[in-house]
């Protein structure tokens, strides 16, 4: 047959178009060459004439040149990929890029979609994660100007940084020139009646400067004006949105109604918006002044009083810290007794909701990170493998001239739309994920009502995705546009070199690295919580019920009826099948509830404020050491003969014994108290670790006292009385016997709630909240891990059998037996394993010291977590090579030769 | 293109017209369509491979025809064009221009439009 294209080539030669335009013209022109010398010759003309003639139309004219000039200088369509690029505008290349990326995809959907799925695990976690670190440690706080709000707090070097007695804040608000204004709050449950059930429902004495200072609009109505922040006014209350909607069902007309707080009628006055979220349990908001203590007007009490203030503009944190550090210094002086050795700390109001979360927020991010760095090794190697099989189509490309910087744009084209694809997948996963973080960590975390995905976050799993499938593209990408062009067109080459194994040996070691370094972080988490489980906190945690109840508006108009109504609530308890001891406290240990008291040893005068030692103050009825099964060291415990007509006792703990009256007997000895007065030593019981497991022996104050509820002063009883605790002995599980004790605990005007009931058990799992979360994800990430890595280990020794087929086919043929066929593939993987395991381990003690504030009673380099790690990953690994090299015995040498 | 106007551009452009007609309902080859061009004038139009191809990829850079190479059982690849969206709205434009022009001959050299 003729040929037809040198003649067309001739003709084409001085357009110089790009070689594979020049390459599809020539094949277009030399097909109708072709037919037009078949028909010819069909026609009976004879071969050589046909050959002429044909000849004569394809090359006699300068007009096939002259017209093709006209259409294709002015830049013909460039063909996708193969050329250089230079002509093309980079968003006609790009979109190019994307179809072509998008028909390659398609055509190997297998492929497409694992490598989707493991980038949407590394995609979804860390979109998951963000969102958290989105909705928490960066949107700002939901106010106007939220970064002049700072929280203010007295401090002293003893206890840090504690609440504020309520006449030093009034003090600070008139004195201090760097605010605008300051707001103050404390929350309170109040005994909401008259409503159906009577029902507990949590609340905040605000001051009426508080909602101004934060720069909120009530949704409807207003928020309180001064002259209701008075202790005579008459009650008003602010409603949350919430609490709007399914008491008074949203009735726009609630202005001005009255509903009835702890027996007082109260006015609503406004409605706070639904997007108000300043103390998220708070449902009712009442004037500060309206709490009816005589406590809160003392200087010398700090009654959980909460004080925000916002910056005049143009002030400084540090001018404000130091101008309120100055007004305190000033009370100190004119007040010794009770302001001696007191500061105050400010602390912008974010970093004070967040401060504590953020290491780790941040040593999750760091987790899935890894994550991510993992499933992109995964990828890589896949899409390495992929372009060993694709070699042959690079090569040809180079050869007709398509330049590099465009093969491997083409091809990072590729693996971001793949990385897009993850993404979009991931965000179902992390919308999935957020949740599931959420419910695993209720109340641990602060502002979690503000995480999900927002326009941020998916900007975030955007840039992530591209990012990453640069990242995982890169290699495999250079690797293919440096391929040698002969050297892949030639046929039935085995392997690309020993490049793409070195690359591959180098992303198994990094994901198998990375895992070591995940799994010891969980290890060590594990091992904490285990750790923690089984600290004894001081006393017997199984079979106990608390429950907080409040007592009738009836009986809290006088100290004995107070008193009387506790004394038949615990009678009645005490009956309930299943009780075995019944007693009510004013603290439970490990919850989040704490009450200090100020002491000195002797009877004599109160020695100056920054002298005096604090203890938990546990004000208890006399079965209390029953319930909790919290041991009798000396003495004997409180009684029901301590009461108002007998000599004020006390019981305190051996740590405080130890402390107060080092190598002797406190039984006997007198101390002196805030408020009460001198008091009488009966006993010592054990230590409780009241703080929780873990902070309990690093806490300032570790002193503990018992007081009996029959001794506290009638003046300070209905206060004393909101927020007690019923604590049960149980026999059943606590639980079982929750439905009794509210039937018996409500009495027979049926007016005294019981709420919030848990087990001792849920207490302490409530304590360990924070740390449980942290172990959970980063479990879930380190079983991500291992499994991305075991699958990435398995992949790369698959590919490695097939590749060497040839040569363990003549190994065998020689005599080789199985077991040294499977050593020789094992040997090969695990060396690759264990380079990764060695570096993880080195990296891991390293990375784990960022963790050592959440752990507990383990070091973090730990050699029992890395000796586990390294016995547990490295199995994978070996069951990952393991299965190839099976498969490599199972090669008939016969048929290995002749795949040549 | 909108208002089907009368000059030389048009018998210049009849070839077009032509190209465009034959893929209005089939994608063809190059060497299909100068032979049915050939075949449907019973030999009084004849293209020239040197002016058929640079007319295709013409029409192809305006968008109005897409060509691809399509591999066919037991043939050699070749490549068939294909009429587009746009060389659809085009054809039906230039057709109507087309006889708008006949028909001003017609009325005045009097001859009958068959």
């Amino acid at each position: 047959m003729p040929d037809w294209k040198e003649p067309i080539r001739q003709q084409l030669a001085s357009l110089r178009l790009a070689p594979a335009r020049e390459a599809e013209i020539v094949e277009e022109l030399a097909l109708h060459a072709e037919d037009r010398y078949r028909e010819l010759q069909s026609g009976g003309t004879a071969e050589t004439e046909a050959r002429r003639l044909t000849l004569a139309e394809i090359s006699s004219h300068a007009l096939l040149a002259r017209e093709l000039a006209a259409v294709e200088r002015t830049g013909a369509p460039e063909p996708i990929v193969l050329g250089s690029g230079r002509k093309a505008g980079f968003l006609t290349g790009l979109g190019q890029d994307l179809r072509y990326g998008f028909r390659t995809l398609r055509k190997s959907p297998g492929f497409a979609v694992i490598a989707m799925l493991a980038l949407a695990l590394g995609i979804g976690a860390n979109t998951a994660i963000f969102s958290v670190v989105n909705g928490v440690l960066l949107r700002p706080l939901a106010y106007p100007d939220p970064d002049r709000l700072l929280k203010i707090f007295e401090s002293n070097a003893e206890l840090g940084q504690y609440s504020v007695s309520y006449p030093n804040y009034v003090d600070w608000r008139r004195e201090s020139g760097s605010f605008t204004d300051m707001g103050a709050f404390r929350s309170d449950d109040f005994n909401f009646t008259g409503s159906g059930e009577p029902e507990q429902v949590h609340g905040e004495y605000i001051s009426a400067s508080l909602i101004p200072v934060l720069g909120v609009t009530p949704f409807l109505g207003r928020s309180f004006l001064p002259e209701e922040d008075r202790q005579q006014a008459p009650c008003a209350v602010m409603l949350s949105y919430g609490f709007w909607k399914d008491r008074f069902a949203a009735d726009p007309n609630v202005l001005g109604r009255s509903l009835t707080l702890n027996a007082m009628r109260c006015a609503v006055v406004g409605v706070m918006p639904a997007d108000f979220r300043f103390r998220e349990e708070a449902r009712v908001y009442l004037p500060l002044e309206q709490y009816a203590s005589v406590e809160l007007h003392t200087r010398e009490a700090h009654m959980g009083l909460g004080v925000i203030g916002r910056l005049k503009p143009g002030a400084t944190v540090g001018a404000a810290q130091a101008e309120i550090g100055s007004i305190a210094n000033r009370l100190a002086r004119q007040f010794p007794a009770t302001n001696a050795g007191h500061g105050a700390a400010l602390v912008r109001m974010k970093e004070d909701m967040v401060g504590r979360i953020r290491p780790t927020l941040l040593l999750m991010v760091g987790a899935v990170g890894f994550v991510l760095i993992i499933a992109c090794a995964n990828v890589a190697n896949l899409l390495l493998a992929r372009s060993t099989a694709r070699g042959r189509e690079f090569a040809i490309r180079a050869a007709l001239g398509a330049d590099r910087a465009r093969v491997v744009r083409q091809l990072l084209t590729e693996s971001v739309l793949l990385s897009l694809g993850g993404a979009a997948i991931g965000l179902l996963i992390a919308r999935w994920g957020t949740s599931v973080v959420l419910a695993a960590a209720p109340g641990s975390l602060p502002r979690s009502g503000e995480i999900g995905i927002d326009p941020y976050v998916l900007l975030f799993t955007l840039v992530v995705s591209i990012l990453t499938g640069v990242l995982f593209g890169l290699a495999p990408a250079f690797h293919s546009a440096n391929a040698n062009p002969q050297e892949s067109l030639k046929e039935g080459t085995r392997g690309a070199g020993g490049g793409r194994h070195r690359t591959e040996g180098v992303f198994v070691a990094v994901e198998t690295g990375l895992a070591v370094i995940l799994l010891a972080g969980a290890g060590l988490m594990m091992q904490s919580i285990w750790r923690l489980w089984r600290v004894d906190p001081g006393f017997n945690t199984s079979h106990i019920l608390t429950t907080q109840f409040a007592l009738s508006p009836k009986v809290m108009a006088n100290p004995s009826g107070i008193q009387l109504a506790f004394q038949q609530v615990l009678d009645r308890a005490a009956t309930i099948p299943g009780v075995r001891a019944a007693a009510i406290t004013s603290l439970v240990p490990l919850g989040d509830s704490d009450s200090e008291n100020s002491f000195w040893p002797g009877t004599g005068p109160q020695p100056p404020q920054d002298r005096l030692t604090s203890a938990l103050f546990y004000i208890v009825t006399p079965d209390y050491p029953s319930v909790m099964q919290i041991p009798l060291r000396r003495g004997r415990f409180l009684n029901a003969m301590d009461n108002l007509d007998s000599p004020p006792v006390v019981v305190v703990d051996e740590v405080m014994a130890k402390h107060v009256f080092p190598g002797q007997d406190p039984v006997g000895r007198q101390i002196s108290l805030m408020v009460v007065g001198p008091v009488q030593i009966v006993g010592v019981v054990g230590h409780v670790k009241h703080w929780g497991l873990d902070t309990d022996d690093t806490n300032k104050v570790r002193d503990q006292m018992y007081f009996a509820v029959r001794q506290v002063p009638d003046k300070f009883l209905s206060e004393a009385v909101a927020g007690l605790t019923l604590a049960l002995r149980t026999s059943p599980e606590p639980l079982s016997l929750v439905s009794a004790v509210r039937a018996q605990v409500a009495g027979p005007t049926q007016d005294q709630p019981i709420y919030a009931a848990q087990t001792m058990e849920q207490i302490i799992s409530g304590s360990l909240a924070e740390r449980r979360f942290t172990m959970l994800l980063l479990i879930i990430f380190a079983a991500t891990a291992l499994l991305l890595a075991g699958v990435g280990i398995y992949g790369v020794m698959s590919y490695a059998v097939t590749r060497r087929t040839h040569e363990l086919g003549i190994r065998s043929a020689l005599g080789a037996s199985r077991t040294e066929i499977v050593g020789l593939v094992v040997r090969e993987g695990m060396r690759l394993a264990a380079i990764g395991i060695a570096a993880g381990l080195l990296a891991a003690v390293v990375l784990t010291r960022f963790m050592a504030g959440l752990l507990y009673g383990v070091r973090p380099y730990d050699p029992a977590t890395l000796v586990l790690v390294t016995l547990l990953l490295g199995g994978i690994a070996l069951l990952a090579c393991y299965i190839p090299a099976r498969r490599a015995t199972a090669v008939d040498p016969v048929i290995a030769l002749r795949c040549e | 293109m909108d208002h089907p106007s009368i000059d030389r551009e048009w018998k210049k452009g009849s070839a077009e017209l032509l190209l465009l007609s034959l893929l209005e309902n089939l994608p063809r080859h190059g060497y299909e369509i100068g032979k049915l061009i050939e075949h449907r004038s019973q030999g009084a139009l004849r293209f020239h491979i040197a002016s058929l191809y640079p007319l295709l990829y013409r029409l192809e850079k305006r968008g109005w025809i897409q060509g691809r190479w399509v591999e066919k059982d037991g043939q050699r690849r070749r490549r068939y064009y294909r009429l587009t969206s746009q060389g659809r709205k085009v054809l039906a434009t230039q057709r109507q221009g087309w006889q708008t022009f006949v028909a001003a001959i017609s009325r005045i050299t009097g001859v009958e439009n068959a």
